[in-house]
């Protein structure tokens, strides 16, 4: 039983909210949007399970003294900091009653001056890690390598102006072979149609996996074997 | 020399009489012109919205003839009775002829004028239009096709979920990536290393993170067997708890329920760049032998991917996010591509209703592929020839796979 | 290093080479041409000057939608793009509406609002030129209510201030009241649920600016769905320079992706260097283990 009534559930809610997209009239048609609003109010008393969870498994980590504990104790650190902030809403000019982001108050500050650096931080690695990614994955192993490598070099000089430079010498006749234009091509030609491909294949993924799930045939994520 | 005179003094008068007239004309025309109405839009239709849940209705017209004499839009009016005041409902661009009047009440009658209104606020009326009352569909026709079409592929793979059991074995091409996951656990627990297994970074309600969780449960029941540590960081708390249910279940039907511990599953935060610090805090600190990546990544995969491959892990991927898959590609040893994804708790579980369902995703292929095939050829044939015949065939089929807007 | 081989060793070395080293010379390639102030102007490509078009071709006051859909970790790359279509609207005396499908988006807004509305427009009238709509939950859920009903959504601004007390959302009812709508950003939710669930079905032009890494994801929509896309950098750049070409006045104005493109071509040249690199260190690899396998096979 304990297994059955999630299966039920699934089942019924999956296939009317599939019969809604076809039915416009009350209640059907919103019946979409309003599940989608349903599970982001459960999301957010879920947090309150991760938050516990959190402190739980890193307050055991300083407490027990493990391995690498001073990290944990940095993690619960800026948690409590910044709830502590928001919560009570310190610095904000009305108080506890004010706006949450009200310019000069800590959380706003935090926000601003440790936050937004930080994640801008995060995404810049992503060019240091592409060039040691380029140096080791781009090597002319085989034919389809070679394919990939010639489009990566197309792609990363088309997107400067020195590739604009580059070939800028090449007759009228021959301007299609511009790096620039080839870059072009290669992102709106073989780029598009390998997206789509992949696209498909992955819609049709999505219906056979969504399927399973509401058949209940895949159950592995109720934590129960499949049938 | 007296009739000489006479008649030039007639000639002159006449010829002043007939300048003042003529100057007199021109400025009555001209006064005219100015005067002159702007012409009305003709032929106001309106009518229920099709396809909706009630409460639009549509107003078409036809475009004034002073579309280029000035006209800066049209006011949509209405009322509940001709004889009654007109109230604006909202307003067109020039050269447009279509409003959509999304505020009415399904149980009122409406009447409708188009007033069509120049730079100087000179207005235009149109006549009224027949009375219209808007109300709800029970089946948007718009949609007809997409009916037909996923019931096809629907229907396809529910056919092959239920016959799978009739003991026919279906022939499945090698997934490299599936096929190293045993092999991938090996080598942690010889290492005595952990695994790290990330199910994404999107919530339960994305079919990627369930595709991540079902792959989780059976790649923690072979972990169990083995015995090797297991660390799943997530970023969402409704994954934690279901990832968390997963596991457990997973080592109480591997028979090592002792050896399942809650903290292998921990929430990290919402935050995907906090989230992706922390995982490579992770993996550079207890760096883990094996890294699984399943689910639905953004920005973060290529760090995480290449901290993975500066500790020497073995990594095996898989996501449906075209954008994200080319830096998996580059950085792990095996990545899952789109439908692999979706197909590998398939895969790993060997049940024969699970795989007939992938046979019935290959009828979708067909379907696809077929259309995509005979549209591209019509296409050609049409933009070589010329021909009516093709181009009308094309854009049948254009039609076909459309979602025309209602 | 091979002492019988000095040349091989070096090629030996460059193939093992620390990610460090590589790390360090993309550090270089980028903060020098910073400090010389290197950049280099974009002559604007078909998909970045059909949005300009659009914007110039429509008449004043016509109401301009902006959904800051980024967070602070793509403001670097996404900013100089909203301060562009700002610029652009404010200097068309166009009403613009902000808003954001993003939690993050919020402060955004109001960094937007004081650093280019205020400061060089300082003429522009909150409620009657601009307005902040703030941010609403919902995702591509709330794009399907405002399709309809956008007041229902929206019963203040961000303020707090009575939507229908401001006077320039008195004549919007829905987003088909809009003609145009810009998202920036292009996670999720973003530009593709704009077009999908917004431009698509309201038939309304939809265009906007995504990072390098999702905009291939959405060329397939140009140019029947979506308008026009600032992909990255480069198109941001390529906005800036087709804005300067226009209205000559914003030369003295800030151009951050502009400047931003000098950083970047280095660095792209760096990153062609190092794969260059490393597959001549590959292929010379390879033909010394063909090499010692025919001396091997002769031995035996």
């Amino acid at each position: 039983m304990r297994r059955q009534i999630p299966l039920i559930i699934t089942f019924i809610v999956g296939s009317v909210l599939i019969i809604s997209v076809f039915i416009p009239h009350k209640p059907f048609g919103q019946l979409g949007e309003n599940f989608s609003v349903y599970f982001d109010i459960i999301a957010v008393f879920a947090f309150i399970l991760g938050a516990g969870n959190l402190l739980r498994v890193h307050g055991n980590r300083i407490y027990k003294k493990h391995k690498d504990w001073p990290y944990s104790m940095v993690t619960v650190a800026g948690f409590t900091v910044m709830m502590i902030a928001g919560l009570f809403k310190i610095g904000g000019s009305p108080g506890i009653t004010g706006d949450l982001t009200e310019p000069g108050s800590m959380f706003e500050e935090l926000y601003m001056y440790v936050f937004t650096p930080l994640m801008a931080t995060m995404f810049a690695l992503l060019a240091f890690f592409v060039a040691s990614a380029s140096h080791r994955a781009f090597r002319a192993k085989n034919k389809e390598a070679t394919v990939l490598l010639l489009a990566a070099f197309v792609i990363l000089l088309g997107r400067t102006p020195f590739g604009v430079k580059l070939t800028s010498w090449l007759p009228d006749p021959l301007s299609f072979l511009e790096i620039p234009n080839l870059a072009s091509w290669v992102m709106s030609v073989p780029n598009m149609a390998g997206q789509r491909a992949i696209m498909v294949g992955i819609a049709l993924g999505v219906i056979a996996m969504a399927l399973r799930v509401i058949l209940g045939v895949e159950r592995t994520y109720l934590g129960a074997d499949s049938e | 020399m007296k009739a000489f005179s006479y008649s030039f003094i007639f000639y002159c008068l006449l010829g002043l009489i007939l300048l003042a007239t003529t100057d007199g004309l021109a400025q009555v025309e001209s006064s005219d012109s100015l005067l002159s109405p702007l012409l009305p839009p003709s032929e106001v239709i309106a009518e229920d919205h099709p396809g909706d849940a009630g409460g639009a209705i549509i107003v078409r017209w036809d475009l004034s003839p002073d579309e280029d004499r000035g006209i800066t839009g049209y006011e949509i009016v209405r009322s509940a009775s001709p004889t009654a005041e007109f109230s604006s409902v909202g307003f067109a661009a020039t050269g447009s002829n279509r409003y959509v009047d999304a505020n009415t009440e399904d149980s009122l009658t409406y009447y409708y004028k188009v007033v069509a209104i120049d730079a100087d606020r000179n207005a235009s009326e149109s006549e009224i239009s027949p009375p219209v009352r808007s109300s709800p569909q029970w089946f948007d026709f718009h949609l007809l096709n997409l009916l037909i079409i996923g019931g096809l592929i629907c229907g396809a793979v529910i056919y092959f979920i239920a016959h799978a059991k009739k003991g026919k074995k279906l022939f499945l091409r090698r997934i490299a990536g599936l096929e190293a996951v045993d092999e991938a656990i090996g080598r942690a627990t010889e290492m005595g290393r952990p695994i790290l297994f990330i199910p994404g970074i999107l919530d339960m309600d994305d079919v990627q993170t369930i595709a991540g969780i079902t792959i989780l449960g059976r790649v923690a029941k072979t972990i169990a067997q083995y015995d090797t540590k297991l660390n799943v960081p997530t970023s969402r708390s409704i994954v934690m708890s279901t990832a968390m249910e997963t596991v457990k279940e997973a080592y109480i039907s591997a028979g090592r329920a002792d050896a399942y511990s809650d903290d292998f599953v921990h929430y990290v935060t919402d935050e995907q760049f906090g989230y992706v610090a922390a995982v490579n805090g992770i993996m550079v600190r207890e760096r883990p032998a094996t890294c699984f990546y399943i689910g639905a990544f953004f920005a973060e995969s290529l760090i995480m991917a290449e901290t993975g491959n500066a500790i020497g892990a073995i990594q095996i991927a898989g996501t449906a996010m075209p954008a994200q898959l080319p830096f998996f590609v580059a950085a792990c040893d095996y990545t899952l591509i789109g439908e692999e994804l979706f197909a590998a708790s398939a895969y790993l579980s060997g049940e024969p209703k699970q795989l007939g369902s992938l046979k019935g995703q290959d009828v979708g292929k067909i379907i696809a592929m077929s259309a995509i095939v005979i549209g591209a050829l019509l296409e050609t044939f049409f933009a070589i020839s010329g021909s009516s015949f093709f181009g009308s065939l094309a854009e049948l089929v254009h039609k076909l796979f459309s979602i025309v807007a209602s | 290093m091979n002492p019988d081989n000095p040349k091989m060793g070096f090629f030996e070395t460059i193939a093992n080479i620390d990610r460090r080293v590589i790390f360090l010379f993309i550090g270089f390639a980028v903060i020098i041409p910073v400090l010389l102030s290197f950049s280099c102007r974009e002559e604007a490509t078909p998909i970045v000057q059909s949005i300009f078009d659009k914007i110039e071709s429509l008449p004043e006051g016509s109401k301009v939608l902006m959904s800051f859909d980024y967070g602070p970790s793509t403001v670097p790359e996404v900013q100089p793009m909203v301060d562009a279509f700002l610029r652009h609207c404010c200097e068309k005396n166009l009403k613009i509406y902000m808003m954001a499908l993003w939690g993050t988006g919020h402060n955004l807004i109001s960094e937007s609002m004081e650093d280019i509305i205020k400061e060089e427009f300082p003429h522009k009238v909150y409620g009657l030129d601009y307005v902040n709509l703030g941010f609403k939950a919902g995702q591509q859920g709330l794009i399907n209510v405002i399709l309809t009903d956008l007041k229902k959504m929206y019963t203040t601004d961000a303020l707090g201030s009575e939507i229908d007390a401001v006077p320039m959302m008195v004549d919007i009812r829905n987003l088909k009241s809009f003609d145009l709508i810009l998202s920036m950003g292009g996670g999720f939710p973003g530009i593709k649920e704009w077009v999908l669930f917004g431009g698509d079905p309201g038939n309304i032009p939809v265009a906007g600016g995504a990072t390098a890494v999702s905009a291939p994801l959405l060329y397939p929509y140009y140019p029947r769905q979506l308008l026009g896309l600032l992909g990255g950098i480069k198109g941001a750049a390529e906005y800036e320079s087709a804005l300067i070409k226009g209205y000559p006045k914003f030369k003295t104005y800030s151009h951050p992706a502009i400047d931003m493109m000098g950083p970047q071509t280095v660095a792209h040249i760096v990153i062609v260097f190092f794969i260059v690199i490393g597959n001549i260190t590959f292929f010379m690899g390879r033909k010394k283990e063909e090499g010692e396998k025919r001396e091997g096979g002769a031995l035996k």
